[in-house]
């Protein structure tokens, strides 16, 4: 189990090291630096001052040291974009927004997932179980921003119940304006989950202790909830986990249409304006995420599972 | 029954040799042809295909035509799907958004095919250090999210734009140099346990040549799962496109994306509806039965997949 831990641990640290070094490789071979304007052209001294402030005139790999250590120390630098704010400061100012979002969504997949999951399970081959499966291959299948639109054509311009856009806190206080972003970013994962626990639960539906708990008189909803949902489970962690840092990333789109001012909508921004420090910040704020919650679905799975060991080197 | 004949009562010697072999390939068009899902679908997907290869005689109109007096039309008669806000016939934009859509879809997969199969087959051959280095790359490509890393390749070539070209071309490129990793993953994971199979060495044994052994057992074995791979890969490609288009990074104006056709509704999407409703419309059924057509084809090649994601 120790050595298990050890040799992905360092596995992930071998993949942080390759990202940063390719972003940071990839982002310097680009010919043209963020002040290279061509409407008003700095005096060649006042860019050379500017160059030396954000350490742009040293060689390739003295930029990749500097980087790579100060951000050890948590210092990502300044923000092209907002030269008043750190990166770590514009991330943490935006990051809450897209996690508040993030959370409600996975609170919300996670509920009406499992919920509808069961339903479908109990009620194999029913209507219920066909509507599941309709809706979760809809919710897999179409793009979020393809369902965001259509979810703007029927709540907002057609009903004209809900607002377009807008975040409680930073445009209105209307709470209103959550339900839309929510309901479009919990969709994919709850398709996942719906379409997971239904399958777990009709294979152990099957099992011969759920015929035992049945033949010794439980109520069917104690068979279900009691026995067989706990096995369910198993494959329902590692299917949702991973979807936290995915949900980080996915909101970009939900954020771009209802106008969230969250992490993703920043991130476009400085693709746009090309801001280095923020880019590559946030690709590694990501990529470390990403392969946490990878080694902590797995650890999580013994958990759960006491039948599964964890050794050696996964493939 | 009783249209039926009745069975010889002797089978004779011949008979048995007339009767065609039963192979993989057979076996997987008849169970395809039972899944009506998955048939239906690939009537869908012919009829893009045709939309896409011959979007000059089907539209009304080119995709770039404008005229300015026509703007902002509902949909009539005149113009089956309306039009845009510089008047342009917003039918033939669809119809032509349906080459750009298949023309990645296609191009990405060539190159994953490309990059994939070759370094799934060098992992998987010659392991060792090659393979740590190469499994490590996927690793790290699996380690960010695609959209991130499209995003991040179309920011790099941006700079790059006087050396690498258009909006399409560039899409291409940076979708199909993620869109590998599937695939060599695959290829490597085929060979390395295709290689141990005892009817491979059963093949051996009773004298086949490595050719025979290759091409009658190796690639029809390896090929399944790629063909499912690549066939659930477009969708994703197309997929990967609209969103990049949708954020402004992907294919630019005149050329029609449906991502980008959806982006521009946004503004207008209180008062001509239609704008976002037909691209959203032809990008979920094209997702939709592309998907459709490679669950039915992994179900037709291998029944015992079953469900893996």
């Amino acid at each position: 189990m120790v050595v298990y831990l050890l040799g992905r641990l360092s596995g992930i640290v071998v993949v942080f090291i390759m990202v940063s070094m390719l972003a940071f490789v990839l982002m310097h071979s680009i010919p043209g630096g963020p002040f290279d304007e061509e409407k008003s052209p700095l005096p060649p001294a006042a860019k050379a001052n500017i160059l030396r402030k954000y350490g742009l005139d040293k060689p390739l790999w003295e930029q990749y040291a500097l980087y790579m250590g100060s951000a050890l120390r948590g210092d990502f630098g300044i923000s092209f974009q907002s030269p008043t704010e750190t990166v770590i400061q514009l991330i943490a100012r935006t990051w809450p927004t897209s996690m508040q979002l993030g959370g409600l969504a996975i609170l919300v997949a996670g509920t009406l997932g499992l919920t509808s999951g069961i339903l479908a399970a109990v009620y194999q081959n029913s209507w219920i179980d066909y509507v599941v499966t309709f809706m979760s291959t809809l919710g897999l299948t179409v793009p979020n921003f393809v369902i965001a639109l259509w979810l703007l054509l029927v709540f907002v311009v057609g009903l004209g119940w809900l607002p377009t856009g807008g975040w409680p806190g930073a445009s209105s206080d209307d709470f209103k304006t959550l339900i839309l972003p929510v309901v479009t970013l919990s969709l994919g994962p709850l398709a996942l989950v719906a379409r997971y626990t239904r399958s777990s639960l009709v294979e152990v539906l099957h099992a011969e202790y759920i015929r035992t708990a049945r033949a010794k008189g439980l109520r069917e909803h104690a068979v279900v909830l009691g026995h067989a949902l706990k096995n369910a489970m198993i494959p329902l962690i590692t299917v949702l986990l991973p979807q936290i840092p995915n949900l980080i990333t996915g909101t970009i789109f939900v954020e771009v249409i209802f106008r969230v001012p969250g992490l993703g909508k920043f991130f476009v921004t400085s693709i746009y304006l090309r801001d280095y420090p923020m880019i590559m910040a946030t690709m590694l704020l990501v990529a470390t995420l990403w392969s946490t919650t990878y080694l902590l679905s797995d650890i999580l799975y013994t958990v759960v599972d006491p039948r599964i060991r964890l050794y050696g080197r996964s493939t | 029954m009783s249209t039926l004949a009745a069975p010889p009562l002797v089978v004779s010697r011949t008979d048995v040799l007339a009767r065609p072999p039963s192979t993989l390939w057979r076996d997987a068009v008849w169970r395809f042809s039972r899944n009506k899902l998955a048939v239906s679908s690939l009537a869908v997907v012919a009829l893009l295909a045709i939309m896409a290869v011959f979007a000059e005689l089907l539209a009304p109109a080119r995709y770039d035509f404008s005229v300015l007096s026509e703007a902002n039309q509902f949909p009539s008669g005149r113009h089956l799907f309306g039009t845009d806000a510089v008047g342009r016939d917003f039918l033939s934009r669809i119809i032509f958004g349906a080459r750009v859509s298949l023309t990645v879809g296609i191009s990405v997969q060539v190159i994953a095919l490309c990059i994939g199969v070759t370094l799934g087959t060098l992992a998987g051959t010659f392991g060792g250090w090659l393979d740590y280095i190469i499994m490590r790359f996927v690793e790290v490509f699996t380690a960010l999210p695609i959209w991130l890393f499209a995003l991040f390749l179309i920011s790099v070539w941006r700079g790059w734009d006087a050396i690498v070209g258009g909006g399409l071309i560039n899409v291409i490129l940076a979708i199909g140099l993620i869109g590998w990793i599937e695939i060599c993953r695959l290829t490597r994971a085929q060979i390395l346990s295709l290689r141990e199979k005892e009817y491979v060495l059963a093949a051996t044994a009773i004298g086949a040549s490595h050719l025979e052994i290759a091409r009658r057992h190796l690639l029809p074995n390896a090929l399944a799962p790629l063909i499912v791979a690549v066939t659930l890969g477009i969708p994703t490609a197309i997929f990967t496109e609209a969103g990049l288009s949708f954020l402004g990074f992907g294919i630019n104006d005149p050329l029609p994306s449906w991502g980008k056709m959806i982006a521009d509704s946004l503004a207008y999407v209180r008062v001509y509806w239609y704008l976002g409703l037909f691209p959203t419309l032809a990008l979920a059924l094209t997702m939709l039965s592309f998907s459709f057509v490679g669950d039915g084809l992994r179900d037709a090649l291998d029944p015992r997949m079953g469900e893996r994601r």
